[in-house]
């Protein structure tokens, strides 16, 4: 046989006597084999198992304090305030407090949440000018039309940043308070810093180059987003460096969240002094907020949300759990495979006609 | 020349009015539009004049672009195409900002892959249409011009030139000829490209040209041609020539046609008259319909489907967008108010549904169809590749010529096949023979020792070496000299109709007109008789190595009705004698009544041989005294000469003289099968594949070739024969044959039931291994019930003939019909039409609702291939005609068990395979949205990033279900041929159908609840081990479309049973690059120059870093894969079906050798054997079948004196007709009904004739069935004729002894009526006289004596 390739000959237009042409490549043709099929699915349950009760302990382990302040004690002045927009101008501080019965040990981190605020809608998402953000001063000054419908504001003036996104940003103001046992109230130092990722605060946001020129020059001849009470060059007075786009407020809040509910990282627990450098101690503790974003329009609530963290995550029950129920399923049907192999299919029984 | 070949037929509607179009944009000469051309008008060798009527030049253009034109036309095309324009109408939705969902890039992507892959494919081909039209177009012709010969390419060929043709030259137009080399303006053209025909056929000049001759004349010639304009009817042409005055009718006879060639002419000289596309060939190509397989239709109703269920969603998340935009997007306009246009919830709402309307089409993916073609374009390749589909003797591949039906090669369940050229070679060889009691050819294969073939070249050099005959017995017997051996062969040599030609001495070329005579005509030539030449009134022969002229006195012709034919010739030593060879039912009938012993020996033999399937023929001969002759030929004369009812006249006068003829013995000619066609149909109604048999053939010959290629058995419960001519008697028989059918079954139901539990019992002891034909059938059976026509048991055939069918496919009794020949194994139509061919498969279709498949290689089956759901043409002698229009092709009969149960099988195996996954797996991806749709507000928010959706389809995930859907196997080649039940869910359409679509479609939505809800509910509560929260929408997009990826890259692994390095390298390959892209779409580069387009930047590292985004993955993975796989195991547990138990036997095998298969070769082994044991037994159609297919008219032809070489090609043109002709065979057969002796007015025959005649022929004939000849009056008669020619005979005996070598001479002078009605006591005398001196004479031994026959040669 060969390859019979003398192209005049009787054979000429023979094909070619190749693995590929003939369909005859070297193939793994698995199939679905009891001894394959089984072991699998126990081996499985088995991982699942052990995954999930390895997470649970984590979890466990965690703590976490949820507390929604919306129109809690001394706020709720803050929330009738903030239902009329004509005070959006006017501040408002309220207090509230709460105690920790059991230490948070470890790194402490403090979020403040939102429920039912629509991060996810296409066009508030859409709302934004990454080129503006990025620091291009093309754009400074003439924001791309992807900021409908805040690129301007009625008097021209652009506005930066642009967009709903940044428009809607979060600016309450937390300061936590420790009351100490022997009744000293003392702040709980927090760690402004880290908040975002590492792509965001180094390549997605970059502030317009300065040159010799201050911030607030740069961004002279644009307009602060209509909701802001401070221009972005000026939003953290305590921290130069942390002003403009690259502010990490401003940041955590452009990294838009998924779904209607969620949290966003306000600070972390700075554990270089005591007492709490092993963590939250437990004890009572108060909130100074300055009250500014209203939820009220959209019914939404604003929460704080203390936590500690395992690799995963903070007190996230969902995993664990899931895991421990997909393991007992799949044992499930692992016996009930056996079974039915066992009864049917042993040794290929129903392999004869 | 290829032109017909490289039209793909679905174009043609759209090509034709492009290249109208094109034409006069470029010809240029065309300025205005065509106008429709009533009459044409040529006037030779006049270019000026003809300008004016602007005909189409020669050039012809089948190729559809040019450089400027391929872009516009061929974007143009692809937008006719429902799902480009779907797509087009999505990208200007996209367009619109208020509506647009996703950029708009996401559906320009994958339509301009789709659409550049199209058009390079159009591309490729139209180039090489572009290289065929050069190629073509640059021919060079001679063409007359200004008075000279001059070289002038094809295109330039203008209508009105006279151009010359050489000898195999291609015909550049339609020429009218002008005149030619040969006698009497005569050229000969062979028509193969045009027809398929590939007998030559005769063209003639109108006389006053032909006189013409060189181009001298032919300068000066200016005549007009006034004729019909351009059509595309072949076989018809209507013109007039006007010259100097005159009017010359022209008909087609006149007409070459562009497409044939020149053959056995010198040259020749034409007036071309059509050119270029106005050429009948041009007009005659393309237009066929566009087939589509089921798959096809199935996926469009289910892509209506996909779009109805895609608006469905569009309106609840519309409505869902309008209640939220009231409920809580109202409120939320602080932060996001309403677009300008946006003034209340329900414009929202509506904005909202066209934009979930782009969201959600993947569901309808644009890469399905594309995915579809190239799926199939790689199982095309691989049917083009199979060296087992390879005919080596003939140099062919299998071809599959469309690309776009193979999944339904997979789904066939009715195969419709020709007989002559399809099941069978169309090669006869003589194969038996019977002579004087004695049989030869009998070949023992004992032991597989091959017989020898005898070799003829020492004993003979005329011998033709291609004859094969193995028994020596009968080569001694002619060496020997056996008088009635050498008689048999002299009457093959002269009893014929067949023509020779002899280039060089001893080189004979036989030019017989059917198959059969040339067999037996060679089978004469090589033991020794040699059939040299023919005049009209001579026939020389070489009689062993003995040149021997025989004057030619009669043809006594064939005809269907006579089933015989006989000469009558005169042998130099001046005795005539008339040799008869005929169906055996028709000759015994006509013997001598001392013929009685002889005659059932012989018929002993025929059965035998019709057993065989063999085709035979019984020879007599009958000696003529002069008077005899004289009387007689005056009678024929006379009816030759009748104006009315000549046929009637001339059959009744050959009646009289074909009587009391003595027997000589029998032929057994082979119809040889093509290699491997009983297995074949054996395995392919294993496969529970019907096959029906169409041809044209009589209704003897198909059932034997039905007995001989295992389509009827012995077996077989029934074999009914509908041959009624009128619509009752078909009608009547139709309904006999199925209530005998239901009779019958329920009779074996009841027999069998008891017997095969029996069985079951047995089988089980013995662990089941045993797989028996008939336990299966008797389990069968347990389950149907009877009565039923759907659940028949038992095996029938119905053998319908043509006039029945005819009836039979009447509307009314269509149903009738088609339930009983449905409840048939195997059903057998013959002496059909080609169109009763394609009305036969469209009634099936019709009322069957299965996939069909015609198998032919002619062009009467053009029409049955292009009806059928699949038309597969067998490339072999008969033309390309019917390989032209099938949709594969292939040399050999027995490449369909491949094609189908190989190809088919496994195309629709991957089709299916393909289908499933692709719709789960857009269904997984988009259904994603659909569950986001209710948390983000119904705002049309997308899961993923955008360019994942735009890859997802095209890259991520295109390429390892494309390489399953190519190269995917469930059992190897060999395995499904060993199996042929395997392809039974392809007939059941198991594989796909709307049930298992809605289960990929639940599979698909069940994975999309999972990869939603599991990172909904795992990351809104997650965050990174720096405390940002995870539940971003960037990281939940990436963590959902990782997921998806593995989920859809696991699944198909799973689906996957054939894992080649392609399956790997695709599968790996695609999640590798998913990863890689996606890392670089989040890559800083890209962001950096747009900030805008790339702002997931930085995402894929943030999310795929965290371990808890991969337990999310693993988890979502195990959820969705989990049940499929369980569910999976436990269906091959506990239903597995065959293809799964096949492959666990092989698995098995693997493992430790076991000892034998169940395969299904045995079973049909075990028919075969069976049918073998009880041949004999079996009944009706035994005998006769009789070996002329071809028609009457040819002994005429011979006589009549024309130009010889005129009347053997004519003989080819007469074959070519074969067709229509048959029609007028059955209206003649009706007329002579009545007994032709009765209308014999003139009728002068010697009175010892007339009286004898009747007298003899006593036993039941059917034309002399008139005749009540009294006892007495017959022997009376033979006692008296006996006396009278007692001494004649002795003295024949003498001459003999003096001269055996010229015997024949002294029976001519014999009286033959007188010779062989010898009394009883005559031959017991005369014969032991002889038998010493005389071994050798042929002729004195009337077969009468009983005791002598079973061994004449022994004694």
């Amino acid at each position: 046989m060969g390859k019979a390739k003398d192209r005049t000959g009787p054979l000429a237009r023979r094909p070619d006597n190749s693995a590929f042409k003939q369909q005859r490549l070297p193939a793994w043709s698995p199939m679905l084999t009891a001894n394959t099929v089984l072991p699998f699915f126990y081996l499985l349950a088995l991982m699942c198992l052990l995954l999930g009760v390895w997470l649970l302990l984590t979890v466990q382990s965690t703590q976490e304090l949820k507390l929604d302040y919306t129109d809690l004690g001394s706020c709720s002045e803050c929330y009738e305030l903030r239902k009329n927009v004509s005070y959006a101008e006017q501040g408002c501080r309220c207090k509230v407090e709460f105690y920790i019965d059991q230490t948070f040990k470890g790194d402490v981190f403090f979020y403040y949440g939102l429920r039912n605020f629509h991060q996810n809608l296409r066009r508030y998402m859409d709302s934004r000018d990454d080129a503006q953000t990025v620091g291009r001063e093309s754009q400074l000054k003439n924001p791309s039309t992807y900021c409908e419908p805040f690129i301007k504001d009625k008097d021209g003036v652009p506005i930066a940043p642009c967009g709903a996104v940044a428009n809607s940003m979060f600016n309450d103001s937390f300061s936590f308070n420790y009351q100490t046992s022997s009744g000293h109230i003392m702040p709980v130092p927090l760690l402004r810093k880290g908040l975002t990722w590492y792509t965001d605060k180094n390549i997605k946001f970059r502030n317009p180059k300065t040159g010799n020129q201050t911030l607030a020059q740069v961004f002279e001849g644009t307009r602060q987003p209509l909701y802001w009470q401070k221009p972005v060059y000026d939003l953290d007075p305590s921290d130069p460096t942390n002003n403009g786009f690259i502010n990490e407020d401003l940041i955590v809040w452009m990294r838009e969240a998924a779904f209607p509910n969620f949290k966003k990282l306000y600070g972390i627990l700075n554990r270089a002094g005591d007492p709490f450098t092993h963590g939250l101690p437990k004890g009572n503790y108060s909130i100074q907020i300055s009250y500014n974003f209203p939820v009220q329009p959209f019914q939404g609530r604003k929460l704080v949300v203390l936590t500690t963290l395992t690799w995963f995550g903070g007190q996230n029950l969902f995993l664990p759990i899931a895991y421990l129920v997909t393991s007992s399923l799949i044992l499930l049907m692992a016996v009930v495979l056996t079974v039915a192999w066992w009864k049917f299919g042993k040794d290929g029984k129903n392999m004869k006609e | 020349m290829t032109v017909l070949k490289d039209i793909p037929e679905k174009w043609f509607p759209v090509v034709l009015p492009i290249q109208k179009k094109k034409k006069t944009g470029f010809g240029g000469k065309q300025s205005k539009k065509k106008r429709t051309e009533e009459e044409r008008k040529v006037k030779a060798n006049d270019r000026e004049h003809n300008e004016k009527f602007q005909y189409a030049s020669n050039c012809i253009m089948t190729s559809k672009y040019n450089i400027l034109t391929f872009l516009p036309v061929n974007l143009f095309e692809q937008f006719q195409e429902v799902a480009n324009t779907y797509f087009l109408f999505l990208l200007i939705l996209q367009l619109i900002p208020q509506i647009s969902s996703l950029s708009w890039f996401t559906t320009i992507v994958p339509l301009a892959l789709v659409l550049s892959i199209t058009a390079v494919k159009d591309a490729t081909d139209d180039y090489f249409r572009h290289k065929s039209d050069n190629q073509v177009n640059n021919r060079q012709s001679q063409v007359l011009i200004r008075g000279s010969l001059q070289n002038e390419k094809w295109m330039n060929v203008k209508v009105g030139d006279i151009i010359k043709l050489e000898n195999n030259q291609f015909v550049a137009a339609d020429l009218l000829l002008l005149s030619s080399t040969e006698p009497h303006g005569l050229c000969y053209i062979e028509t193969a490209e045009l027809d398929g025909e590939t007998n030559m056929k005769v063209r003639q000049s109108v006389s006053v040209t032909a006189e013409l001759g060189d181009p001298n004349n032919l300068v000066s010639f200016d005549g007009e041609v006034v004729c019909e304009p351009p059509n595309n009817k072949l076989d018809r042409f209507c013109g007039t020539l006007y010259w100097h005055d005159k009017k010359y009718p022209l008909s087609n006879q006149n007409m070459l046609l562009r497409g044939c060639v020149l053959r056995n002419t010198e040259a020749c000289y034409g007036l071309v008259i059509f050119a270029g596309p106005d050429t009948k060939l041009m007009q005659n190509s393309g237009r066929t319909k566009f087939k589509r397989t089921s798959i096809d239709r199935l996926m469009n109703t289910l892509v209506l489907w996909i779009f109805g269920f895609l608006v469905c969603m569009g309106l609840i998340l519309a409505v869902g967008n309008a209640v939220w935009e009231q409920e809580v997007g109202s409120l939320f306009q602080s932060y996001l108010p309403w677009d300008p246009p946006v003034d209340n919830f329900l414009f929202s709402a509506f904005l909202s549904f066209w934009s979930y309307i782009i969201i959600l089409n993947t569901v309808v993916p644009i890469s399905l169809y594309v995915s579809v073609e190239v799926i199939r374009l790689g199982h095309s390749y691989f049917i083009n590749w199979d060296r087992r589909m390879f005919c080596s003797q003939c140099n062919t591949a299998a071809e599959a010529r469309t690309t776009t039906l193979n999944e339904e090669l997979g789904q066939v369940e009715y195969i419709f096949s020709d007989k002559t050229g399809t099941l069978t070679q169309n090669i006869m060889s003589f194969n038996k023979c019977s002579i004087y009691g004695q049989t030869y050819g009998e070949v023992m294969d004992t032991l597989g020792k091959k017989p020898k073939r005898l070799d003829f070249t020492p004993f003979n050099p005329l011998a033709d070496p291609d004859f094969r005959f193995y028994d020596e017995k009968l080569l001694e017997s002619v060496k020997v000299g056996d008088s009635h051996t050498h008689e048999f062969f002299r009457l093959l040599s002269l009893c014929h109709t067949v023509m020779s030609e002899e280039k060089s001495e001893g080189e004979l070329v036989y030019k017989a007109q059917s198959p059969d005579e040339g067999a037996l005509v060679t089978a004469a030539r090589n033991f020794g008789f040699v059939f040299r030449s023919r005049t009209p009134g001579t026939i020389t022969t070489t009689e062993m190595g003995r040149t021997v002229v025989y004057s030619l006195l009669a043809i006594l012709d064939f005809n269907n009705i006579r089933k015989r034919m006989s000469v009558i010739v005169r042998n130099p030593e001046g005795k005539i004698r008339l040799y008869c060879k005929g169906a055996d039912t028709v000759v015994l009938e006509r013997l001598h009544s001392c013929n009685q012993e002889l005659i059932s020996i012989t018929s002993d033999h025929l059965n035998e041989y019709a057993a065989d399937g063999l085709r035979t023929l019984a020879l007599a001969y009958r000696e003529l005294s002069e008077d005899e002759w004289e009387a007689w030929s005056e009678s024929h004369r006379c009816a030759d000469k009748a104006t009315d009812c000549r046929e009637d006249r001339l059959a009744a006068a050959y009646d009289k003289i074909e009587q009391d003829m003595m027997l000589l013995g029998a032929t057994a000619i082979e119809d040889k099968l093509q290699e491997g066609v009983q297995e074949t149909i054996a395995l392919l109604s294993l496969a529970n594949i019907k096959i029906w048999v169409l041809t044209g053939d009589k209704q003897e010959t198909a059932v034997n070739i039905g007995y001989s290629c295992k389509m009827l058995t012995d077996d077989m419960t029934e074999v009914f024969i509908i041959s009624g001519h009128t619509v009752q008697s078909v009608r009547q028989e139709l309904r006999r044959a199925r209530e005998r059918m239901i009779e019958l079954s329920r009779a074996k139901d009841e027999g069998t039931k008891g017997w095969a539990e029996a069985r079951f019992m047995g089988n089980g002891l013995k662990d089941g291994q045993e797989k028996d034909g008939r336990t299966g059938e008797g389990s069968k059976q347990l389950n149907s019930p009877c009565g039923d026509m759907d659940n028949i048991s038992g095996e029938f055939a119905l053998i319908i003939s043509g006039h029945s069918l005819a009836h039979a496919l009447e509307a009314d009794m269509e149903s009738e019909f088609v339930l009983t020949a449905c409840a048939c194994k195997a059903v057998i139509c013959c002496r059909v039409t080609p169109l009763q061919k394609a009305q036969v498969v469209e009634l099936i279709k019709k009322h069957k609702n299965a996939v069909t498949l015609a198998i032919g290689d002619g062009a009467n089956d053009v029409s049955m291939i292009k009806s059928a759901h699949i038309g597969v043409g067998i490339s072999g002698q008969e033309g390309i005609q019917a390989v032209l229009a099938s949709d594969y092709s292939f040399a050999q009969f027995r490449f369909l068990q491949r094609l189908l149960l190989v190809h088919g099988r496994w195309s629709y195996l991957r089709m299916c395979r393909f289908l499933c996954y692709f719709f789960y797996k857009n269904f997984a991806f988009t259904m994603v949205h659909f569950w986001f749709g209710f948390f983000c507000g119904f705002s049309a928010q997308t899961v993923y990033d955008q360019y994942f959706i735009t890859l997802y389809n095209i890259v991520y995930t295109s390429l390892p279900v494309l390489a399953m859907g190519v190269f995917d196997q469930d059992v190897p080649d060999h395995r499904s041929l060993e199996y042929p039940k395997l392809y039974e869910p392809g007939q059941l359409n198991l594989l796909f159908n709307k049930k298992e679509f809605f289960i990929c479609i639940a599979q698909g939505i069940y994975t999309s609840v999972v990869l939603f809800f599991v990172p909904y509910a795992v990351l809104s509560n997650a965050t990174q081990i720096n405390g940002v929260p995870l539940a971003d929408y960037q990281t939940f997009a990436v963590t959902t479309a990782t997921a998806l990826v593995i989920v859809v890259s696991v699944q198909i692994a799973l689906d996957t049973g054939f894992w080649t390095i392609f399956n790997h390298m695709f599968v790996w390959g695609s999640v590798g690059s998913y990863f890689t892209i996606m890392f670089a779409l989040h890559s800083q580069t890209l962001f950096r120059i747009f900030p805008n387009q790339f702002h997931f930047v930085g995402s894929a590292q943030n999310t795929l870093l965290q371990p808890v985004v991969w337990l999310t993955i693993a988890l979502a993975t195990a959820i969705c894969v989990v049940p499929v796989l369980a569910f999976r195991f436990l269906k091959l547990d506990l239903k597995p079906q065959l293809s799964d138990t096949v492959r666990y036997t092989q698995l098995v095998r693997q493992k430790r050798r076991k000892p034998g298969g169940r395969s299904m070769g045995g079973a049909w082994r075990g028919t075969g054997s069976v049918s073998e044991g009880r041949l004999g037994a079996r009944g009706g159609s035994r005998r006769s079948g009789y070996a002329f297919s071809h028609q009457e008219g040819f002994g005429e032809l011979i006589t009549s004196g024309k130009n010889m070489r005129l009347s053997s090609l004519a003989l080819a043109n007469f074959a070519s007709k074969h067709s229509s002709s048959w029609i007028e065979t059955l209206r003649r057969k009706k007329n002579t009904h009545t007994p032709p002796n009765t209308s014999g007015e003139c009728s002068p025959a010697p009175s010892n004739m007339s009286g004898t005649g009747p007298a003899l022929s006593n036993s039941s004939s059917v034309l002399g069935g008139s005749q009540e000849t009294s006892i007495e009056e017959e022997s009376n008669t033979a006692v008296e004729l006996s006396s009278s020619s007692h001494p004649a005979t002795l003295e024949v005996n003498e001459s003999k002894a003096s001269a055996p070598d010229s015997s024949t001479s002294a029976a001519a002078t014999t009286d033959s009526s007188g010779g062989w009605t010898l009394s009883l006591e005559t031959v017991q005398e005369t014969p032991f006289d002889q038998r010493g001196f005389a071994r050798a004479s042929y002729s004195s031994d009337p077969p009468c004596d009983a005791r002598e026959l079973p061994h004449p040669h022994t004694k």
